[in-house]
């Protein structure tokens, strides 16, 4: 089908190509481009009929002119998948970046990626120890689910996702996660900040990089992460591996998508980004799970910066919709020097519930956890209160509370960048803290558990 | 023009053909691999066809064929636990036939057209029936029985109905002009199917769900909205609903949310117990599940197929509850559509049309009179996912106008971990005055009175909060200090119900009332006690008291609660004594 090269472009308007009289193209199809200057550019078919195709060109629109010449090349866009993926790093449209050989393959998938059928998933209720105490006794991590981590810019997420990849495993056991790893637009600083991390570790060698550079082309942000998890289903569900994929920046992606809408000249969604924002950003973080009878898993940190902050800007918003729970990095603990600074308040892993208790964490890990976020809960609105009444005007419950509240930020979220916490040391660290609060105002724990782990009943 | 004609042109899940004679929503076929679709416009000798399934690949020129048939689901006994996609395939059946993803041009049976069921006529020969008549019972669960009915549009005398064992194809009754009578039938989803008269609801749908049941209660046949921001408990209190509302049968629709939230369904219904049955609760549910990353055009027919499941198991006169989780989703796959046909958008960039597509979805909630003359309903609660949780945007409002219910979740009493987070403040229900005669009837003569206390309660709560948030609770005089106990005790012993609690997540309506009186038990106490010189602290610390709170997550709560409240009186009073 390939072969045929047209020079029948009539409009080129931002990343887009429009071009009249071809033979049928394909939805979908990729296009290649040749400048009059000799340099190649790729594309895709977003729109197409009898009289007029569409194309998408990743690279932008540069240099394009109505001489370019456009080629179909009769299929849509697919990965060429193997195990030598592994350990190797590719650019933001798949092409190895890293000096060596094309990626061969028997295989080639289509990166769009299918819905995993919900009559065929498994639910996820593996717990997965990140050695982070916040994470670990707050927001647990279950192996399979996507997890977004809801950061802003000048805030450590790097640092957290890369704790994260490199402490994470499943509770007394050694079985360690692939990691692929996609990079949309962040800077070149970044990166390596990224990649020096994982080959200090040794984790390079057990990872796949898909790397899209700020000063890479804009538009090709959009295939990026479909590589990266096409990648990762190959490896999940037929390698049998557990993938753990890291994800960043998706603000950049969304900026990307929104770019195209602008230049189709659709009807805007909120603030410019397409009406269609919620369902694309679906088709990434669904391929996040587990499916019955297969061994391997696929969990997804995707990583995002809220613009101004704001968690209800579109992109933290429609994500929040998506994913099973956030993780909230606050620029104020941040601003007090405590790292990691994770707001447990407004963060939540919807899955928690199938993975912590007596068989897989320990018994007390809930009702450590809720008296844990109630009691911080109740210091923190505290805060506002003595700002106005002074410390003084507080009764004994609500001062310890406030103390407490302190404790909870300098002893159980503050850790090192290298500091793994097993969930025995987190709960018993839980405990410890606790006891600088009356027993009789931790009404959340019961009689059995007080008896069994206060440090008062400890030898 | 013929049956067949061209692709000209794809953009998505939007399709255009040339030469082909079509009439709206007729279902055609597209592309060489045979891909459903619908036709939603006609411009000439142009259709224009939305796609259920994924369209890349595809080229201008392939085929398209019209069926001739509108969108149509298929009805009949192997309905129930059954979990489709938005376009009725059985999710089980594409698994067998391509594996874990979902791929295309698979075409699946709604239900096993082989399988036999042992039909019981309970008409005979020579009655005279009509559409909606029940002609014969099929126990197609342990708890359900189908009930076979002549199509809508069909009449006439019996000239032969059978009993025995028949696939859903075989005819079990013919009439005298020869139309032959199938335990399956067809009906287009975009209509509504018929029925007598539209009743006004006076029975309550019971929710086990205490701040539904009591302060926000929602008719058998009514429609609910519960619009809330990510992470409130939308889907928990779906789901909830589908596990314990007293409803005979449960519609299930995920339509655009999450694959595992599905699965989760899945695995857990059938383990769960029906309270009102004691059978589980999967022989009584069907499920349609098109998550988020599957078509858009298969969610946008995802509801009605729903609908109209539930508007079949009502004309049986069964009472039938709804669930649309997320009918945000819905509208916002009505808006790609629409973009994508160029049309001229209204609000957000929501068709013109959405608010009536709302409004006549809803309106197919009723209780009826059913053709047959049967009592039957369906009550459709529909999930509303505002963009960043603010109510003004077009489905909210949309939703807001038609339905007589708004549970609104709240972000701030989700972070609060207040489960369910329903604002107490600003959510409503209009049928309290067509239901207080029921729950005086059934549940307790001074139900509504109740009720009124509690509410009111509660809103006196939110105007001294204000009072207490300036000069803190001691500086208010001793009276209020109460109304504020009392309040809490609202809030935390009643309103919180944890939706994964093994026993408080159902609360039968009966402990529901008594609960309620409880909390009024002990303001009365508490008030003569203090009148006569106890302090609240000591009134509100009463060990009773607290064994009574505590009491709803034990087993057999109901058949205890009143000498608790008995003991907690005892105890409040010797606080006199002690002074
Ligand atoms: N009634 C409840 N009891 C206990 N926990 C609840 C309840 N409602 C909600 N939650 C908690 O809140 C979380 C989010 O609830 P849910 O998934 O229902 O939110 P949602 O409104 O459907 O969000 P989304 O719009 O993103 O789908 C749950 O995982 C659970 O932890
Ligand atoms: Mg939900």
């Amino acid at each position: 089908m390939a072969g045929k090269e047209y020079r029948t472009i009539t409009d080129v308007k931002g990343p887009l190509v429009f071009l009249n009289k071809t033979e049928p193209v394909a939805y979908g199809e990729i296009v290649s481009l040749r400048l009059s200057n000799g340099d190649i550019k790729n594309g895709q078919v977003l729109d197409t009929s009898d009289d007029m195709v569409v194309v998408q060109v990743f690279e932008g629109t540069a240099k394009v002119d109505r001489q370019a010449g456009v080629t179909f090349l009769g299929d849509v866009f697919k990965l060429p998948v193997s195990t030598d993926l592994v350990g190797r790093i590719l650019d933001g449209a798949g092409r190895p970046r890293d000096g060596g050989p094309e990626i061969v393959a028997d295989e080639k998938a289509d990166i769009i990626g299918a819905a995993i059928n919900p009559y065929s998933r498994q639910s996820p209720h593996d717990f997965i120890q990140t050695g982070i105490s916040a994470i670990d006794c707050c927001t647990t991590l279950v192996r399979g689910q996507k997890l977004p981590i809801f950061s802003a810019s000048g805030l450590p997420h790097n640092d957290i996702a890369l704790q994260i990849a490199r402490q994470a495993k499943l509770k007394d056991s050694d079985e360690e996660f692939i990691v692929v790893f996609c990079a949309m637009g962040i800077t070149a600083e970044e990166y390596n900040f990224f990649r020096s991390d994982l080959e200090r570790t040794g984790a390079l060698e057990n990872a796949v990089l898909f790397v899209n550079l700020a000063d890479d082309p804009a538009v090709e942000r959009i295939i990026t992460p479909r590589l990266a998890l096409t990648a990762a289903e190959y490896l999940a569900f037929e390698q049998d591996y557990h993938v753990l994929v890291i994800y960043t920046d998706m603000t950049n992606y969304c900026d990307a998508l929104r770019q195209i809408g602008a230049a189709r000249e659709e009807v805007p969604g909120r603030r410019g980004y397409p009406g269609y924002m919620y369902t694309d950003l679906a088709m990434l973080y669904e391929r996040a799970g587990i499916v019955k009878g297969k061994k391997g898993s696929i969990t997804q940190f995707p990583i995002l910066t809220m613009p101004g902050d704001d968690i209800t800007h579109p992109i933290p918003d429609l994500s929040g919709y998506i994913t099973e729970g956030q993780i909230v990095i606050s620029r104020e603990l941040h601003q007090q020097g405590i790292y990691p600074p994770i707001n447990v308040l407004p963060s939540l892993s919807r899955l928690m519930g199938s993975c912590i208790g007596e068989k897989t964490t320990r018994d007390d890990h809930k009702k450590v956890s809720d008296q844990m976020y109630a009691a911080y809960a109740q210091g923190r609105e505290l805060r506002g209160l003595v700002a106005i009444v002074g410390e003084d005007a507080l009764n004994e419950r609500d001062k310890q509370l406030l103390d407490f509240s302190a404790i909870f930020e300098d002893r159980f979220l503050r850790q090192s960048r290298d500091e793994d916490r097993s969930i025995d040391e987190t709960l018993n660290l839980c405990w410890e803290l606790m006891s600088n609060i009356d027993t009789k105002y931790l009404v959340r724990l019961d009689e059995e558990l007080i008896a069994k782990y206060h440090p008062e009943n400890r030898a | 023009m013929s049956n067949e004609g061209q692709i000209y042109r794809i953009s998505g899940p939007v399709v255009t053909a040339k030469g082909m004679s079509a009439a709206m929503y007729d279902v055609v076929r597209v592309g060489d691999e045979g891909l459903m679709g619908e036709v939603i416009e006609i411009h000439g000798d142009q259709s224009v066809i939305q796609v259920y399934e994924d369209t890349s690949g595809i080229r201008p020129g392939e085929p398209v064929l019209n069926t001739q048939e509108t969108l149509s689901v298929a009805l009949g006994p192997g309905l129930l636990t059954q979990i489709y996609d938005g376009i009725q395939r059985p999710l089980q059946t594409l698994e067998e036939q391509m594996g874990f993803f979902i791929t295309r041009g698979v075409d699946a049976d709604a239900f096993d057209m082989e399988k036999t069921w042992t039909f019981e006529p309970v008409a005979s020969a020579g009655d005279e029936v009509s559409g909606g008549n029940v002609i014969g019972h099929v126990q197609e669960t342990e708890t359900i029985v189908h009930k076979i009915m002549v199509p809508p549009n069909v009449s006439g005398t019996i000239k032969s109905i059978e009993s025995g064992d028949f696939n859903v194809t075989q005819t079990v009754a013919t009439l005298e002009d020869g139309t032959e009578i199938q335990m399956m039938q067809k009906w287009p989803v975009r209509s509504p199917r018929p029925f007598q008269t539209k009743y006004a609801p006076d029975t309550p749908l019971i929710t086990g769900m205490r701040i539904l049941d009591f302060l926000f209660p929602l008719a058998k046949g009514g429609a609910a909205g519960i619009p809330g921001p990510f992470g409130s408990g939308k889907t928990v209190t779906q789901q909830s609903l589908a596990k314990y509302s007293d409803a005979q049968i449960v519609v299930y629709i995920g339509c655009g949310e999450r694959g595992n939230e599905m699965t989760e369904v899945l695995d857990e219904f059938p383990h769960l117990i029906d309270p009102n049955t004691g059978k589980p609760l999967m022989n009584r549910t069907v499920m349609i599940a098109n998550t988020s990353n599957m078509p858009v055009a298969a969610r946008e027919a995802s509801v009605y197929t729903g609908i109209t499941i539930a508007e079949y198991f009502r004309d049986m006169g069964y009472d039938v509850a709804l669930m649309a989780d997320s009918t945000s989703r819905w509208a916002e796959a009505m808006r790609e559509i629409s973009s994508r046909l160029e049309e001229m958008p209204g609000e957000e960039g929501y068709p013109a049309y959405l608010s009536s597509r709302i409004a006549e979805f809803y309106e197919r909630a009723g209780r009826v009179n059913t053709l047959s003359g049967e009592d039957g309903s369906v009550t459709a609660i529909g999930a509303v996912s505002p963009p960043g949780g603010d109510i003004s945007e077009p489905v909210s409002q949309g939703t807001l106008r038609i339905v007589k219910v708004f549970w609104g979740l709240d972000a701030g009493l989700a972070r609060q971990r207040h489960f369910p987070a329903i604002n107490w403040l600003n959510s409503y229900s209009l049928y309290p005055p067509s239901l207080d005669q029921w729950y005086r009837d059934n549940i307790g003569q001074d139900f509504p009175e109740i009720r009124t206390a509690i509410s009111g309660l509660l809103q006196i709560e939110a105007e001294l909060q204000e009072i207490v948030q300036l000069v803190g609770s001691d500086a208010l005089p001793v009276d209020q200090q109460l109304t504020l106990e009392v309040a809490r005790m609202i809030r935390e012993y009643f309103l919180q119900q944890n939706g994964f609690d093994p026993i408080d997540a159902y609360c039968d309506i009966n402990l529901q009332y008594r609960m309620a009186k409880a909390v009024l038990t002990f303001q009365d106490a508490a008030k003569s006690a203090m009148g006569a010189g106890s302090a609240l602290s000591d009134v509100v610390n009463v060990p009773a008291r607290s064994a009574l709170l505590r009491g709803r997550f034990e087993e057999g709560y109901i058949d205890r609660i009143d000498d608790m409240v008995k003991a907690m009186v005892d105890e409040i009073e010797a606080t006199v004594e002690e002074n």
